[in-house]
């Protein structure tokens, strides 16, 4: 049999508790005004107080060790607190990355030096990261990233230019691949390093790129001659191509791969109840069948993080699905609802409707595009 | 007339284990029955034999009755290997609906296959204490090759169970698209009172419920085999030079197939699952099931064509083995309901739900009331 997901998990009884806690906490944020639900709020939703009150909560840095100023806690209970939060809308964007992916990479490649001097802020909500993979002529084919990486006593020299990074211009650093040997094209994936950069270092320059809605959320980050200290290499020179792929095996499996448009639906939904029509019923009973089925697979393999095993399969298998998901959310509302879509609406289903069009383009393309996944599931399956 | 079953899911172990069993006796079926040019795969006595001496034929069925006193995840498993091998006979029906109404009925588990349908029965006094019942069940899974039949009837006061000896009703053949046995039973005849009883409505939900999980199970395990074959196929077949599936178009339409073939795996699983724990009839088990029941429909559609798709004219005749998985999975998609019918359930619990949409994903319990 061809599985390419790891064996299904339940939650236990435990987790019951840690979510009924984040719904009080969201219901009495709702009540008090404090965030206004969105489609894909970890993206646009950039709220530091918010972020702040979750590291409060201990729902940040979740799974990050107590010595690191963490909580010990599983994947699993990861995943409980961030489905909750999406499924809401909540604006989670400004510790999203520094929470999902930085934690977790500097768990697994930093030094004792990297964890204290980042762990406890991402944990408690105030330290923000973003990602340097992408750049203007390196998208879908990332081994091909021209940042170059210099040698220099005490440290390294970087230039090249970073775009679609996210939040740079409130992160505290990003971490940076960059080639840092020749390329040999024989061995495209080596020579290839990651690095911590401080985003108020001499030499770098954020310009903004705004997305479609407008809002100033990517940035273009060009570096000249930056110069990033030994102590900020992550992991060992060379490794760079080998941290990436974890990392967005991570990035590709979560539940905001499923949930993005979920604020959508299920306003949608608390419409449709007072006068329901039998094809819209149906619709919506597609809809939620395919959700409760991405969801099962997205915490399979939280456990299997749990585990410890490779995921880059399965995270392609859950974001490839999740992602189109997300997309069929967005059409078929449009298809079914006579409100039109407008971002400034006071109506919650007519914005929320417009965020979903404007957002929806991204869903299938960033963290890897759909074509780059089914190419990684069909080496999973042994066709190349 | 409760069946009691166990709530706790086996070893995977021990799943692993039966799984097994029941593949090394369908390999040595399999191995000439399925290359036989011929439309249908019919009913193979010797092999039914060897699958109940193994204690399979009734594996769900209570010991006192005379089955294996398993559970559904074991029936599940059962099933989804026999439909790998697209094994011929009623092995669903014989366990999971025949067997099970009879042993709510209290009545007797007869020994070799059995089917089971729902129709509309008339009942009325007969001589001799008798009573007479007139219905016809259409398009019963393999009546042909049963020779008892259990209809679960409604009448004017109820439902019945009524086990019916194949050798008093008449037949009218009638298939599938795979060529599978859907007869229609007509029946007209006096019987013991005692093979006639009264059951609680709620039955018959609980039939269709288990046919959909079989059925959606079912189209699982032929949703892998033909999958494997499209594999195999892209990776051996030879054009412009190279394997097919070194064609990025190829390769996309395989994982693409696979995708749906996963998450239809994982639908049914937790239908399995689900149905163990807290009772397939429960409003968690038929949320479960009615999920299963689309997701395998729906990438039954979608396996169905990529598969033949990447096999091209050779998968589209009777000389290739592809046929006997992508029509299964065709046939068994719209049986015991289709996605469409299903979707409507799932819809009816998510908007009784009303605003809470969302507790209702997570916990996967609909409100009893809905």
């Amino acid at each position: 049999m061809t599985n390419l997901v790891p064996p299904l998990v339940q939650l236990d009884a435990d987790s019951k508790s840690l979510r009924d806690d984040v719904r009080s906490f969201l219901a009495a944020e709702l009540a008090a005004g404090r965030f206004v639900p969105r489609v894909d709020s970890w993206i646009s939703g950039w709220d530091e107080e918010f972020s702040r009150r979750l590291g409060a909560c201990g729902w940040l840095g979740m799974t990050i060790p107590k010595e690191y100023g963490g909580h010990g806690r599983s994947h699993l209970d990861r995943y409980v607190v961030t489905e909750e939060l999406l499924a809401s809308g909540a604006p989670v964007a400004a510790h999203w990355v520094a929470d999902r992916q930085v934690g977790p990479a500097l768990m697994r490649h930093g030094t004792d030096h990297q964890r204290r001097r980042y762990l406890p802020g991402i944990a408690r909500g105030e330290t923000y990261f973003a990602i340097g993979m992408s750049e203007p002529e390196s998208g879908s084919d990332l081994a091909s990233v021209r940042t170059r990486a210099v040698k220099v006593p005490g440290g390294w020299e970087l230039t090249g230019t970073k775009v679609w990074t996210s939040g740079a211009q409130h992160c505290r650093a990003f971490f940076v691949l960059a080639r840092s040997e020749p390329l040999d094209p024989d061995h495209r994936h080596d020579g290839l390093s990651q690095f911590i950069v401080e985003l108020d270092s001499p030499g770098i320059e954020i310009r903004p790129i705004l997305l479609l809605t407008g809002q100033h959320h990517f940035n273009e980050v060009v570096l000249e001659k930056v110069f990033v200290p030994d102590e900020l290499v992550l992991g060992r020179p060379g490794d760079g191509w080998a941290q990436v792929t974890s990392e967005l095996a991570v990035e590709r499996s979560g539940p905001e791969r499923i949930l993005s448009s979920l604020p959508l639906l299920t306003s949608y939904v608390e419409k449709l109840v007072e006068q329901p029509g039998a094809e819209e019923v149906r619709m919506v009973g597609g809809l939620v069948a395919r959700l409760l089925t991405l969801r099962q697979l997205s915490l399979s393999i939280a456990g299997g993080l749990t585990d410890d095993t490779s995921v880059d399969v399965p995270a392609a298998v859950v974001k490839d699905l999740g992602t189109r998901f997300e997309r069929q959310v967005v059409e078929t509302v449009a298809e079914h609802t006579a409100t039109a879509p407008d971002p400034d609406a006071v109506d919650n289903l007519s914005r929320l409707l417009a965020e979903g069009v404007l957002h929806a383009p991204g869903f299938t393309l960033r963290g890897g595009t759909s074509e780059i996944l089914r190419g990684v599931m069909a080496r999973g399956l042994g066709l190349r | 007339m409760t069946v009691d079953q166990a709530t706790a899911m086996p070893d995977a172990e021990d799943l692993r284990d039966l799984r097994q069993l029941a593949c090394s006796i369908l390999d040595k079926y399999a191995a000439d029955a399925l290359t036989a040019p011929r439309q249908a795969l019919p009913f193979d006595d010797s092999l039914w034999q060897t699958l109940a001496a193994s204690g399979l034929t009734l594996l769900s069925t209570p010991m006192p009755a005379g089955g294996s006193g398993a559970g559904i995840a074991e029936a599940a498993a059962l099933i989804s290997a026999t439909a790998e091998y697209a094994a011929p006979g009623p092995i669903a029906e014989t366990d999971l609906l025949a067997a099970w109404l009879l042993t709510v009925a209290q009545l007797a588990v007869p020994d070799g296959p059995l089917t089971s349908g729902t129709c509309e029965v008339a009942v009325s006094e007969a001589d001799g204490g008798m009573v007479r019942v007139a219905g016809t069940a259409d398009r019963v899974p393999w009546a042909r090759d049963c020779d008892t039949f259990v209809v679960l009837g409604s009448t004017v006061a109820g439902e019945v169970v009524i086990r019916l000896p194949a050798d008093r009703c008449s037949i009218v053949p009638g298939h599938n698209v795979a060529h599978e046995p859907r007869d229609a039973v007509r029946f007209d005849l006096d019987l013991p009172r005692e093979s006639v009883v009264p059951v609680n409505s709620g039955l018959a939900r609980e039939w269709l419920l288990r046919g959909a999980l079989a059925r959606s199970v079912q189209t699982c395990g032929a949703m892998e085999s033909a999958l494997g074959l499209t594999i195999e196929h892209a990776s051996q077949r030879i054009q412009f030079g190279r394997p097919l599936g070194r064609f990025q178009a190829v390769q996309h339409l395989v994982a693409e197939a696979a995708g749906e073939v996963t998450a239809a795996r994982a639908a049914c699983e937790v239908a399995v699952r689900t149905a163990v724990q807290d009772g397939i009839a429960s409003p968690a088990g038929e949320l479960a099931v009615a999920v299963a029941k689309s997701q395998s429909a729906r990438a039954a559609d979608v396996v169905s064509r990529v598969s033949h798709q990447v096999h091209g004219a050779i998968g589209f005749t009777l000389d290739h083995r592809l046929r006997h998985f992508t029509l299964r999975m065709l046939a068994w998609r719209g049986e015991f309901g289709g996605a469409r019918d299903w979707e409507r359930r799932v819809g009816a619990f998510a908007l009784a739900a009303g605003g809470d949409l969302w507790p209702l994903v997570t916990s996967g319990r609909p409100d009893p009331a809905s």
